[in-house]
């Protein structure tokens, strides 16, 4: 018998794939095509390499950023978490951004940097980089203060309560930020490509509108988010992988 | 070679000076802000014996522990541990946590040997001694295990085991079973005797179960709070003797934790 | 933060942070930066202008829309999912792959869809923020303890009765913890909406001042509309203070 969850994620699939097929052939809308021509439409984009090349685009600000904002943030969220006085100065402008919304400043981002890459480089940070800094310094702060004193009666030193205890207790939520970073940065890799300008799998989505060939529009879109959530479903689980049992071994259960 | 010759020092004095100290507290007090969590106490602890710290929560005795360890600084006052004054935490003093404080990360031989390697010991050398002391609390073959893996009597020995492969004389142990079932309970405060009676370190036990202390300890310091003071000290001397099976059954054993008990009641809400 | 004894407010550093603005705007090192002073001016002379009244009302629209149909879909959903297996099992994949995905690339197809109007930007709002508060809801219907729902059926609940006086209650701090952060990202979905549909609310705005290089005004909107999203969230996390004493007493 094949287990109950797999069959029900199939038949889930098949209702609202069917159901896309069926919108598309009544059709409900002359910009709604159907779901067997929409696969048709991103198998031939895969064939002729057209896909690869886009996303080679779309990426390159995407992987430039996310990293920029990972190195970035945790050092910032490190030391927000250990100085009191740089908690002060520095988390009000995370709270803020973490709250606001911060698409609102491409149009200026354009206006400084031009419609290149450094735009949508930074476009990725601004949106990536809130998280992970809220994530880290939470992460560091919320260390718990047995173990820090378990370190100190042991005669740890500064640097080595850092790299032994703080960091590695705090490393999985600050991981999971990094997945939320990464996340939000996807969100302001596909912002840039139809904001700014279009190149890459933005381009693929603007092209094919302006053309009416919708079907390879819905392909691209298609594509774009199952990559992502793909992505974003691996980092979920390597990080149940990695930190397997440590958030557990505490007295209280 | 080092620890052997530590033990031996201990021993020599020991017989040498029949009141010797191994940490001496004295005029201590400690407050937080307006709070005054301690008030002018001084207590001595006997070299090579187990004293408990006996009150109900909010006396201080954490708080008093915490200073001897050296994480917290009295507001007045001084501990004198081994004749020198407390500044911070210190090679001659190791902690037993009452969450076990182990790194949910790391294994049981990390764990145990975490102490030696933030000493600096060499791997090799540090895991040595951990082997050891994992197979004298009884845990042999899970040096590969991780906390979450372990229940909670065995993870209070594995923060035991951390604390004595330092070998320190002073063992400060801070409610350290609470946190585990009854019937373990039982079965570590035998292992404790046992231990107290081998290893010629002095213990400081604090607890808040009156016969658990009555049970275990050479000396017991009651503090009352509201101020903290340190109201009584027992010696329970007659029941040290005794066969570690039979203690619960003993006229004395009863007598003492009653009396205990007469004294504290008032101070339970 | 304590100086010299005295604790400093949480957020006093931004007085600091506008301070240094003000001080770089004022060196004239770049064209983009005005001095705060200048914005805050510019800011109090656009408020009463017709175009930011109407791209306040508009975005305000569009926003309470969104959040609206969120609401009204979201909790409902997320409470028959955490009731019911079956539907359950076919939403639950859905619902996790439009919480992580990049919402932002269905902003062209809600276009060709349904128009450069208000509907998309309505429509993008609602897709922002109703998938954390299904989940949410679900979440919390999911944790509600059994003995509660026997104890309702034990005195005759009618299945209405148990949804209107156990479910919807005992869920309720989880149900607000996910209208409160879908509430923070549907601010930002209908700003994405209207920077990428571009021609109502904020978003035309925007446009309209970026194009001309008013700085002081592009500046002025801004912090009108950070400060909007900052209090709109701080006033949401009190409120779920203030509802969640007995979360914890469960």
């Amino acid at each position: 018998m094949v287990s109950r969850s797999l069959t029900l994620k199939l038949v889930s699939a098949i209702i609202v794939f069917g159901a896309w097929e069926i919108a598309g052939r009544i059709p409900v809308s002359y910009a709604f095509p159907t779901f067997i021509d929409s696969m048709k439409a991103l198998s031939a984009m895969i064939l002729d390499g057209r896909l690869f090349a886009a996303y080679g685009e779309t990426l390159k600000p995407l992987v430039i950023g996310v990293l920029i904002s990972a190195v970035l943030g945790i050092i910032i969220g490190l030391w927000i978490g250990l100085s009191e006085w740089f908690d002060w100065l520095f988390s009000p402008i995370f709270i803020v951004m973490q709250a606001a919304p911060l698409a609102a400043l491409i149009p200026l981002l354009v206006m400084i940097y031009g419609i290149g890459l450094t735009s949508k480089v930074f476009v990725v940070c601004i949106m990536a980089m809130p998280v992970i800094v809220l994530n880290t310094a939470g992460a560091v702060r919320n260390t718990p203060s047995s173990f820090i004193e378990m370190g100190k009666s042991f005669l740890a030193s500064r640097r080595e309560v850092l790299a032994k205890i703080i960091i590695p207790a705090a490393s999985p939520v600050i991981f999971s930020g990094l997945r939320l970073g990464v996340s939000a940065g996807f969100i302001g890799a596909i912002l840039s490509e139809l904001k700014i300008t279009p190149t890459g799998v933005g381009d693929i989505i603007t092209f094919s509108r302006s053309i009416a060939d919708y079907a390879s529009m819905y392909a691209a879109i298609f594509s774009i988010i199952v990559l992502a959530v793909v992505f974003l479903n691996l980092l979920e689980m390597l990080e149940r992988v990695l930190f397997e049992g440590n958030v557990r071994g505490y007295a209280s259960d | 070679m080092v620890m052997l010759q530590t033990n031996a020092l201990a021993e020599d004095q020991s017989v040498l000076d029949q009141t010797d100290n191994a940490v001496s507290v004295s005029n201590v007090s400690k407050n937080y802000g307006d709070v005054e969590a301690l008030k002018n106490l001084s207590l001595d602890f006997p070299r090579g014996q187990l004293t408990s710290l006996l009150g109900p929560s909010g006396c201080g005795k954490t708080t008093l522990l915490k200073i001897i360890a050296g994480l917290l600084e009295p507001t007045e006052g001084e501990i004198l541990v081994n004749g020198s004054p407390v500044t911070g935490p210190g090679e001659d003093r190791a902690f037993v946590f009452q969450d076990f404080a182990l790194l949910p990360w790391a294994s049981v031989l990390r764990n145990v040997a975490f102490g030696l390697e933030l000493r600096g010991v060499a791997r090799s050398e540090r895991e040595d001694i951990a082997v050891k002391y994992i197979k004298d609390v009884g845990l042999e073959g899970f040096e590969k295990s991780f906390p979450h893996e372990l229940s909670g009597g065995m993870r209070q020995r594995v923060g035991l085991a951390r604390a004595l492969s330092v070998d320190a004389d002073v063992l400060l142990m801070d409610e350290p079973f609470s946190a585990v079932d009854e019937q373990t309970r039982r079965k570590f405060q035998e292992d404790l005797l046992a231990l107290v009676a081998n290893e010629n370190k002095t213990f400081l036990f604090v607890t808040h179960s009156i016969e658990e202390a009555v049970y275990v300890s050479d000396q017991i310091a009651i503090l009352l709070p509201r101020p903290s003071r340190v109201s009584e000290i027992i010696r329970p001397t007659g029941l040290r003797e005794k066969d570690s099976t039979s203690i619960r059954r003993d006229p004395e054993y009863l007598d003492i934790v009653d009396s205990i008990w007469e004294s504290l009641k008032t101070y339970v809400e | 933060m304590k100086v010299f004894g005295v604790r400093l407010p949480a957020m006093s550093s931004l007085i600091l942070w506008g301070l240094l603005w003000e001080v770089f705007g004022r060196s004239g090192y770049s064209f983009f930066v005005p001095p705060l002073s200048e914005v805050v001016a510019t800011l109090f002379e656009i408020i009463g202008t017709s175009a930011f009244q109407k791209a306040l009302y508009e975005t305000a629209y569009a926003f309470c829309s969104g959040v609206f149909f969120a609401i009204v879909i979201g909790i409902p959903t997320g409470i028959l999912m955490g009731k019911n297996r079956l539907v359950d099992e076919l939403l639950l994949p859905w619902v996790n792959i439009f919480l992580s995905a990049p919402l932002t690339a269905l902003v062209p197809v809600l276009m060709v869809l349904f128009g450069f109007g208000m509907k998309s930007i309505i429509i993008t709002t609602t897709l922002f923020a109703i998938w954390i508060i299904i989940l949410n809801a679900r979440a919390g219907v999911m944790q509600i303890n059994r003995s509660l729902i026997e104890m309702a059926t034990s005195f005759g609940a009618s299945s209405w009765d148990a949804f209107s006086k156990i479910y919807f209650w005992a869920a309720l701090p989880e149900i607000l913890g996910g209208v409160r952060i879908g509430i923070i990202r549907a601010v930002k979905g209908v700003i994405i909406g209207q920077l990428l549909i571009s021609l109502v609310g904020f978003g035309a705005l925007f446009e309209l001042y970026s194009n001309n290089f008013l700085m002081k005004h592009f500046w002025a909107v801004l912090i009108v509309l950070f400060a909007l999203a900052f209090t709109i969230s701080e006033f949401l996390a009190y409120l779920e203070r203030r509802v969640s004493y007995y979360a914890a007493k469960r």
